[in-house]
């Protein structure tokens, strides 16, 4: 089956069979690399992306579902240079292995756009669904919240 | 080769003004990390020419391989080779060589690997895997270390007296003992004697996974010319270069053709030291010539097939005087190490050495048994056996400090092992900030202040306990760097420590920094190629800080004599009147002499009449301990030295323990660690916060449940459950103590495991100290507090 799906801002009409999942197509078919298989299942969030504007995991999904929707994975946030998020973590060493981060910083991201003063526990929450072994998390949710101070310009 | 390492007065003087070191410069890796730049083994594109294998696994735990039928799977479109153990009749093991590539006539653990269909994609492959047949004669699985080495138990490995093995391993052929490790130092009897309080007791460990979030990932390629490339998820490019030669030796491969790349790696924790699935990679490349070839672990796989670590029945005997010196200890260890001990044996062995604690101890007696079960392969995970021990080991210095009405903090001040006390093994303490990190500890958690809650169901208990862990490695196990400069005075630093996520490849950066003044941003350091970087052992240990940053020390401090040698070449100033500063050559003799590196460090330096000096500027270095020795008496352990040196300090936490429910909530942590010098202290209070947290779930949350066929009954992150961001203490207080190393890159020694090592005692002591009740069996749950609440109240 062909499908039409938008990566990153780029239409790709893409041949899929019935069963490939939307992770599996973005990574092999369109050559996006961010989005990592942990689990296949649903319950690390490493495959993260966002789906019209919300995260959602894309090893859960088919990718004939995917016809005629938009897909941003962390290649495709930033447009030309680095989103403040993005600069603050890389500053404040947030991540170790790097291998959950592409399913973080969306998520982070998603967060920040709809709410630009986020408490400890809305971060915590907000990417509660992404599993870090190395971090313990804290060093990640210190960067999501200094991002925000800045973006706000607050003290 | 200039020094070899950075010694003793030279640490000294180059601490008086460091630039670089000491700071907590930002990860160089970082923006890759932020970006989705970083690429790890399963992102690179290999083409269509690219297959996939699946694997056969055996559903038993112990089991007859009677007979394998191929052909249905091979009559699958799309199959390109299946292949089996007769295809590759070859032995490999880190340590000792007891496990083929295949099961060959047996298989000893359910989801062994018995054959493997190669296809041209992985659903192919997935489904002709299923069509393979596979008749096994069942026998009775061996799923308890005690009913293992109880009189006439089947022998899992009968041939174990007969493996191939490194020679501080001693495995008892004829049982299925693998590996015993015996320390004997002073007069047990006479310690017993002279004690006042004995307290002996059992404590049980069960197994653990991982979890690294990237799976574990294999491709290899025999390309037409017969060189063999492997891209691997490693901790340790080298070794496993190693280990495919040594098994691939009977098809003619030696090490000259075998190369093996490792990018970044999402994450090992010791699950991706050595060789596990890796060898199924190696093996199958040889089978479809020219071809790239996949193996990808499920998420299922990761939980069963690499390593586990290894569970542990750990009998306890420790005596001491009224006024609280220990006088004698009794520690027995009897490990759940699994269908395969070629690594995990060697964990056996660390704890063996060591169990005492970072205690003095005048007479020890410790005895660490390495036992065969027909459970999933034993193996190295984040604290390599301390973890492990220390669970009991801490449990019970608290309670014998308890019987003897001494402050269980206190209790430790009295016995922690300082610098030159002599060793269980016989040789001298290291260097060691012990007491001051106890005490920074109980200064955290405001030990001895008792704190109370405002819920009549919600008690709060505090815990404090030591932790020490050394180096496990064989005693030749040594590191290397290469070093050039470029036009622009830029470096490229090769190394093949792996960056796992600790950081290593930013202190790297900042070892060379500190030498040559030039700025982190300016430098990169390269992931291993094995053709390319020079040798490490492994990145396992804790240990490539000191023993790479040792390497990487030399090489710059080589590229810097040259330097200072084309100067005096071309400009006539004495070499020891130069230095390094931004960037620059500098003179003390003459304040105006200033000499951009980039001016010179590739081009050389024009002399008046047209001609140059010097040329591209490379520098290289080694390390290797040169003082270790795994020879000793394998009845005592005396006589060798086989730890480089131990890395000791505290862990403390306050909790809330819920009366009715059982619930555990962390409302603060702290972990005090002797690091020598923190090189790059953002990142160690990395280690500090994750390394806790990943400990803290060993005690709360995880552990692997198996049925009584062997199964494993939690093999998804569904059913085994690892820490979100919502399951993190309050706050983690991470304490770093700075007493020199003497011998370490700046003063600085390991630390990556050490701080989740005190994490699960530290736990059972707070709930104690909460709730009153004593859990000797971890994981200590809320079901599990909640019953031995009932069971106290006497319900």
């Amino acid at each position: 089956m062909r499908i039409d799906v938008t990566v990153n801002g780029e239409v790709w009409n893409l041949e899929v069979e019935p069963a490939e999942v939307l992770l599996d197509v973005l990574r092999e078919k369109a050559g996006v690399k961010s989005p990592k298989i942990g689990c296949e299942r649903g319950d690390c969030g490493s495959c993260t992306i966002l789906y019209d504007g919300h995260t959602i995991r894309s090893c859960l999904v088919l990718a004939v579902e995917a016809d005629g929707h938009e897909v941003v994975t962390l290649e495709g946030i930033g447009g030309e240079g680095l989103t403040m998020l993005q600069r603050t973590m890389v500053e404040m060493s947030s991540f170790q292995c790097g291998f959950c981060a592409p399913g973080i910083v969306l998520a982070a991201h998603e967060l920040l756009q709809e709410d630009p003063n986020p408490s400890r526990h809305d971060v915590e929450e907000a990417i509660s669904g992404n599993l870090c072994r190395c971090t313990g998390y804290i060093p990640i949710v210190d960067a999501v919240l200094e991002a925000a101070r800045i973006e706000r310009g607050a003290p | 080769m200039t020094d070899t390492y950075v010694g003793k007065a030279d640490a000294a003087n180059a601490m008086e003004d460091l630039q670089v070191v000491g700071t907590g410069a930002p990860r160089i890796d970082g923006l890759d990390k932020v970006t989705g730049a970083a690429e790890y083994v399963d992102d690179i594109d290999f083409g269509p020419a690219l297959l996939h294998a699946s694997v056969v696994e055996s559903p038993h735990a112990h089991a007859r391989i009677v007979r394998i039928d191929t052909t249905r799977a091979e009559a699958e479109p799309g199959v390109v080779k299946v292949v089996t153990g007769a295809d590759f009749p070859f032995t490999f093991g880190l340590y000792m060589q007891d496990r083929h590539v295949f099961a060959m006539d047996r298989v000893r653990f359910v989801g062994e690997q018995v054959a493997a269909v190669i296809a041209r994609n992985a659903r192919i492959a997935k489904r002709a895997a299923s069509l393979v047949e596979v008749e096994y004669e069942v026998l009775d699985p061996i799923l308890d270390p005690l009913g293992a080495i109880s009189e006439g138990t089947e022998l899992i490995h009968p041939d174990l007296g007969s493996y191939p093995r490194v020679p501080w391993f001693l495995p008892q052929a004829g049982t299925n003992i693998s590996h015993w490790r015996k320390t004997r130092r002073g007069d047990l009897e006479a310690g017993f004697a002279e004690a006042d309080v004995i307290l002996e007791d059992t404590y049980t460990v069960p197994r653990y996974a991982h979890c690294a979030i990237e799976p574990h990932v294999v491709v290899g390629r025999l390309d037409q010319a017969g060189r063999l490339t492997l891209w691997t998820a490693s901790q340790s490019p080298y070794t496993q270069r190693a280990v495919f030669a040594e098994a691939l030796a009977p098809l003619g491969f030696s090490h000259q053709d075998i190369r093996v790349i490792t990018p970044y790696v999402g994450g090992g924790f010791g699950g991706k030291a050595g060789v596990s699935m890796e060898i199924i990679g190696a093996a199958l490349a040889t089978a479809v010539k020219g071809r790239p070839v996949k193996v990808r672990w499920t998420r299922e796989q990761e939980f069963y097939n690499t390593y586990q670590r290894q569970g542990v029945v750990a009998n306890l005997k420790v005596g001491a005087r009224r006024d609280g010196t220990i006088t004698a200890l009794e520690h027995t260890l009897y490990w759940d190490a699994g269908a395969y001990v070629e690594y995990g044996a060697n964990v056996v062995n660390a704890a063996g050495l060591s169990a005492t604690g970072p205690y003095r101890v005048p007479a020890v007696k410790i005895d660490s048994l390495c036992i065969y079960t027909n459970l999933p392969p034993g193996g190295p995970y984040r604290g390599f056996g301390y973890s492990e021990f220390h669970f009991g080991l801490e449990s019970h210095m608290t309670r014998l400090a308890q019987r003897l009405g001494i402050d269980p903090v206190e209790f430790r001040r009295i016995n922690a092992i300082a610098e030159g006390d002599t060793l269980a093994y016989g040789e001298p303490m290291n260097p060691s900030g012990l007491r001051e990190a106890i005490d920074r500890t109980a200064a955290a958690i405001d030990w001895g202040t008792p704190a109370a809650s405002d819920d009549p169901n919600v008690e709060i208990g505090k815990g404090l306990c030591l932790f020490w862990k050394a180096p496990a490695m064989p005693p030749n196990a040594s590191s290397a760097s290469f070093l050039k400069f470029n036009e622009d005075g830029s470096i490229n630093i090769t190394v093949s420590g792996m960056e796992l996520g600790q950081g290593y490849l930013t202190v790297m950066a900042q070892v060379a920094s500190e030498v040559l003044s030039v700025p982190t941003a300016k430098i990169r350091v390269e992931t291993p190629d094995t053709d390319r970087n020079p040798y490490e052992w492994q990145t396992v240990a804790s240990h490539v800080t000191w023993s790479c940053g040792n390497a990487v020390a030399a090489a710059a401090k080589e590229a810097r004599d040259k330097i200072y040698q084309v100067v005096h070449d071309a400009h006539g100033y004495e070499e020891d009147s130069l230095y390094l500063e931004d960037e620059k050559v500098k003179c003390d003799t003459d304040p105006d002499f200033e000499l951009p590196l980039a001016d010179f460090v590739i081009d050389g330096i024009e002399m008046s009449d047209g001609t140059y000096r010097g040329g591209p500027i490379v520098g290289s270095g080694k390390f290797m301990p040169e003082f270790t020795s795994a020879r000793s008496d394998p009845e005592t352990s005396q006589g060798g030295h086989p730890n480089v040196h131990y890395t000791v300090g505290a862990a403390g936490v306050v909790v809330e323990v819920d009366r009715e429910t059982g619930k555990i909530r962390v409302r603060k942590a702290a972990l005090a660690a002797d690091v020598g010098r923190a090189i790059n202290p953002t990142l160690i209070e990395g280690q500090i916060t994750g390394g806790l947290l990943q400990g803290l779930a060993t005690v709360l949350y995880e552990d692997m449940r198996f049925d009584e066929q062997g199964r494993l009954l939690n093999p998804t992150f569904t059913d085994y459950k690892i820490p979100t961001s919502k399951d993190v203490p309050d706050e983690i207080v991470p304490i770093i103590i700075e007493v020199p190393q003497p011998d370490g890159p700046f003063g600085a020694r390991g630390v990556g495991e050490h701080t989740m090592i005190a994490a699960a005692p530290v736990i059972a002591d707070a709930v104690a100290d909460a709730v009153g009740v004593r859990l000797t069996d971890m994981p200590i749950t809320a079901e599990r507090v909640a019953l031995a609440i009932l069971e106290a109240n006497g319900r």
